[in-house]
């Protein structure tokens, strides 16, 4: 960041993966954006395996990003509405730590719950009315949900999904400008901007596939796609390939061999080793090496 | 075209009759969101609307509605309209959508599971998690395709009430009790329906070959059979050349056997 006090331009925002999870301490709430195995924030995902921070309160559509983080022991709650590969259905790490119960708690929302429950801590409410989860087994298992009765005529009984609120927060988009302000050029920005918006300012991180001057902004996308704004964002990552190897169109698409070689390691100690010994023991360049030599 | 007048393809093999079986529960719909989870229910919305349901909207099953045919597998589309995640959560949750998923188990009632089965706690099987079915049971028609009709699946009770039956929406406002609703479930062996006065499972036609019997075994709990119990309709000559332009590298007889 600029120290130079008399700067008339905004704040360059511009760290490493590394810098960004420095800020962040063992314990925090950490939403993480993207959809399943799609446009997850993978290089900030693998900077805090490399870090010592842990007992993390983790809260996504999850996708390997969870998968990564449960492996290595970091997740001590899980808030979720699924946890997929998408081509691949079930996460096989996620599944292993499920079936193990090695994770300590686990909050599992209707996918469009979680979407209010972000939307409601973006808009500083305590809490948004919904039917989706009511009568339905997200009832059974999280017992301090609350309903809510509508104040007018209809009197329904409504559950109340109580607000998200994050310590911080990790996304991916396409573009990004020094400051923050970002783009995504692929087909859904999925729910990237509530993310963001309901995280405590300080640790919002955001990583692109490149950082461009502002005023290429549109070089590539309508105006449309500016659907993030610097007062959203505290950090920006420059990290090409950093969603590898989920998909983060129109950049690329997921790595399907890569992901097969992820899940088949993730079935079986010895080779989940292997893997890890492979390529997440280094630096994010030297992930990217390792993926170039394959 | 009208089925009722085609002449049925003396050629159809079972996955064909299914595939007819998964278009039929789309019909009457109009202009909803007609959304297929895999192949076979992919191809029923898409055999729906290129047929008898034609102001239908199908997805590509990424961000985008499809204007026309779009074969399963095929990319090569037209787009008619953007639909990313959040328009699929206000559509669905806006009511203009019908949902044809599979299910892990579903009971009598139409609870269906597609989370875990075992304890919640410490699952047997973590399988999908509970997704966006308790939105989408809530919120608009749901109908399933099973494609194993086996007593594991047709269960006494589900392990994780993903999806909601109508004994739990029962318990529910009434406008839950106004807007739930599980047209059809669509099996390898059967079409069944919750057309009772109980809302619970009624098996509403046999596919070609199967035997009232082969149902009532394959289920763990007891079904009510309709009155007018009939066959499976075989596709129409012109269903049929649209199950093969939507189908192309026969995608559905390796889900279903014969």
């Amino acid at each position: 960041m600029s120290a130079d006090s008399t700067s008339t331009a905004p704040t360059d925002k511009v760290m490493s993966p590394d810098e960004a999870v420095a800020n962040l301490r063992s314990g925090m709430t950490i939403g993480i954006g993207g959809w399943g195995s799609r446009r997850k924030p993978m290089s900030l995902v693998r900077a805090v395996l490399r870090s010592d921070i842990t007992d993390l309160t983790v809260v996504t559509y999850g996708g390997p990003d969870v998968g990564l983080l449960c492996a290595a022991g970091r997740v001590r709650k899980l808030v979720y509405g699924f946890v997929t590969l998408d081509s691949i259905p079930l996460e096989p790490h996620f599944r292993a730590a499920r079936q193990g119960a090695t994770i300590p708690e686990v909050v599992e929302y209707d996918e469009g719950m979680l979407q209010w429950g972000l939307y409601a801590g973006s808009v500083r409410l305590p809490f948004l009315p919904t039917r989706a989860g009511l009568g339905s087994g997200v009832m059974d298992t999280n017992p301090d949900l609350k309903l809510v009765q509508s104040p007018y005529d209809d009197a329904e009984e409504l559950l109340a999904v109580p607000a998200i609120r994050l310590d911080a927060c990790f996304v991916h988009m396409n573009r990004s400008d020094a400051r923050g302000n970002a783009q995504f050029l692929g087909p859904d920005i999925y729910f990237d901007d509530l993310w963001l918006n309901a995280t405590e300012p300080g640790h919002r991180y955001l990583s692109c596939e490149r950082v461009v001057p502002t005023s290429a902004l549109l070089d590539e996308g309508t105006f449309h796609t500016l659907r993030i704004n610097r007062s959203m964002v505290d950090g920006v990552i420059e990290s090409p390939n950093g969603a590898h190897f989920t998909s983060c169109e129109p950049d690329y698409d997921r790595d399907e061999s890569f992901q097969t070689e992820y899940a088949t390691a993730a079935r079986d100690p010895e080779q989940w080793q292997t893997f890890v010994d492979r390529y997440l023991s280094g630096s994010e360049a030297d992930y990217q090496e390792a993926v170039r030599e394959r | 075209m009208s089925a009722e007048t085609s002449t049925s393809a003396p050629s159809s093999r079972r996955a064909d009759v299914v595939a007819v079986a998964c278009a039929e529960a789309f019909r009457g719909n109009g202009e909803i969101f007609g959304s297929g989870m895999g192949t076979m229910p992919m191809l029923g919305a898409r055999l729906a609307k290129a047929t008898f349901e034609p102001n239908l909207m199908v997805s590509d099953g990424v961000a985008f509605f499809v204007d026309g045919d779009l074969p399963i597998g095929s990319t090569d589309k037209t787009v008619e309209g953007w639909i990313p995640f959040r328009q699929v959560f206000d559509t669905l949750w806006g009511g203009r959508r019908h949902v044809m998923m599979g299910a892990s188990q579903i009971d009598r009632f139409g609870n269906t599971n597609i989370a875990n089965i075992g304890p919640h706690n410490q699952p047997k099987a973590q399988l999908l998690g509970v997704r966006g079915g308790p939105g989408n049971t809530i919120n608009h028609a749901v109908s399933f395709w099973i494609p194993k009709h086996s007593t594991r699946v047709f269960a006494e009770s589900v392990d994780m009430a993903s999806g909601i039956g109508y004994d739990r929406a029962a318990k529910l406002s009434g406008w839950v009790k106004a807007n739930h609703h599980l047209p059809r479930v669509v099996t390898n062996l059967a079409v069944l329906d919750f057309e009772t006065p109980t809302n619970t499972m009624r098996v509403r036609s046999l596919h070609p070959g199967v035997s009232i019997d082969d149902v009532h075994q394959a289920t763990s709990f007891e079904l009510a059979v309709a009155d007018d119990l009939s066959e499976s309709r075989a596709p129409t000559d012109d269903e049929m050349v649209a199950i093969e332009r939507l189908d192309p590298n026969e995608l559905r007889y390796r889900e279903v056997a014969d």
